[in-house]
């Protein structure tokens, strides 16, 4: 399935994304990490820190109204695998994202922006990784 | 109102990842897809999001505390471990497969596709399966610490 190409939006984003990442720091002094934050907030240490997970969460599932009400649309969520794969893809993200304690999100972008060296090495193998199971199921299974 | 202020942050993380294609599976997966029908848009995302924390960081480390609380809380472990390494190879094989990582998961829910809940269903089970492995690991070494009584 070919993507049309949309550096404006996808710099934009990002834009919003690092906006976001750092007002949780300011006010919260927290790292805008989605696997941490959905982490704790399943297993919770207090109420307090419960809710400000709460609180976020909820921000962010609001986050495709916001744009519909600014672009009058949903925005696009083209899935190109069967459900089998996106429940075993489910499972792995799962389990690696815990494991790692982090994904794109807390070391992509907070870790790396803090010039983490664990961030470094976590992305640098999950964008390999990923690279590298994209190759294997297009070209090498499905070529 | 903290809580407000959490949430418009959460918000405003939710409308960046809708708007940068970070929720499209197949955005996500042509990203990778060098070899075929390539899409770099998702270079401008991390270059976007990487340029306005880097720098929004360095601003806020100035502060001695945050606004809402009275410390920083960030993780202070330098150490590449196989545990850190194994982990995100795992994460990239999920998201090769599926095109949905955590953070563009997420805010998708909130356009209840049913597909996004598959997958973050699937998710939260792989995360309950991890801390049950790490669980059962931990209690395995500390037996084996045990010294043994006669």
């Amino acid at each position: 399935m070919i993507t049309e190409f949309t550096p404006w939006a996808s710099l934009f984003g990002g834009v919003l994304i690092g906006l976001a990442s750092v007002s949780l720091m300011v006010l919260r002094g927290r790292i805008l990490g989605a696997t941490g934050i959905l982490a704790g907030f399943m297993t919770p240490t207090s109420s307090s820190d419960w809710a400000w997970r709460a609180a976020i969460l909820a921000g962010m599932v609001s986050g495709p109204l916001a744009f519909y009400a600014l672009t009058g649309g949903f925005p696009a969520i083209d899935v190109p695998v069967s459900n089998t794969m996106l429940i075993i893809g489910g499972v792995i993200v799962g389990l690696g994202v815990t494991f790692a304690s982090g994904c794109t999100s807390g070391h992509g972008v907070c870790g790396m922006a803090r010039l983490s060296p664990r961030s470094f090495a976590a992305t640098l193998t999950f964008m390999a990784s990923t690279g590298l199971t994209v190759f294997i199921i297009r070209h090498v299974i499905g070529g | 109102m903290r809580l407000f202020a959490t949430y418009l942050v959460g918000l405003v993380f939710g409308v960046g990842i809708s708007l940068s294609g970070m929720s499209n599976p197949a955005k996500v997966v042509n990203f990778f897809d060098v070899a075929g029908t390539w899409d770099p848009s998702l270079a401008f995302v991390m270059g976007g999001a990487l340029i306005v924390t880097g720098i929004g960081y360095r601003l806020v480390f100035r502060r001695s505390a945050p606004v809402f609380e009275t410390s920083f809380q960030v993780p202070s472990s330098r150490t590449i471990d196989p545990r850190l390494i194994g982990g995100s190879a795992v994460f990239g094989v999920g998201w090769g497969i599926a095109g949905f990582c955590p953070g563009g998961a997420l805010p998708a829910l909130g356009t209840g596709q049913v597909e996004v809940l598959i997958f973050f269903v699937a998710m939260i089970a792989g995360i309950f399966l991890a801390k049950a492995m790490m669980k059962f690991n931990v209690n395995r070494l500390e037996n084996r610490a045990e010294p043994k009584t006669a």
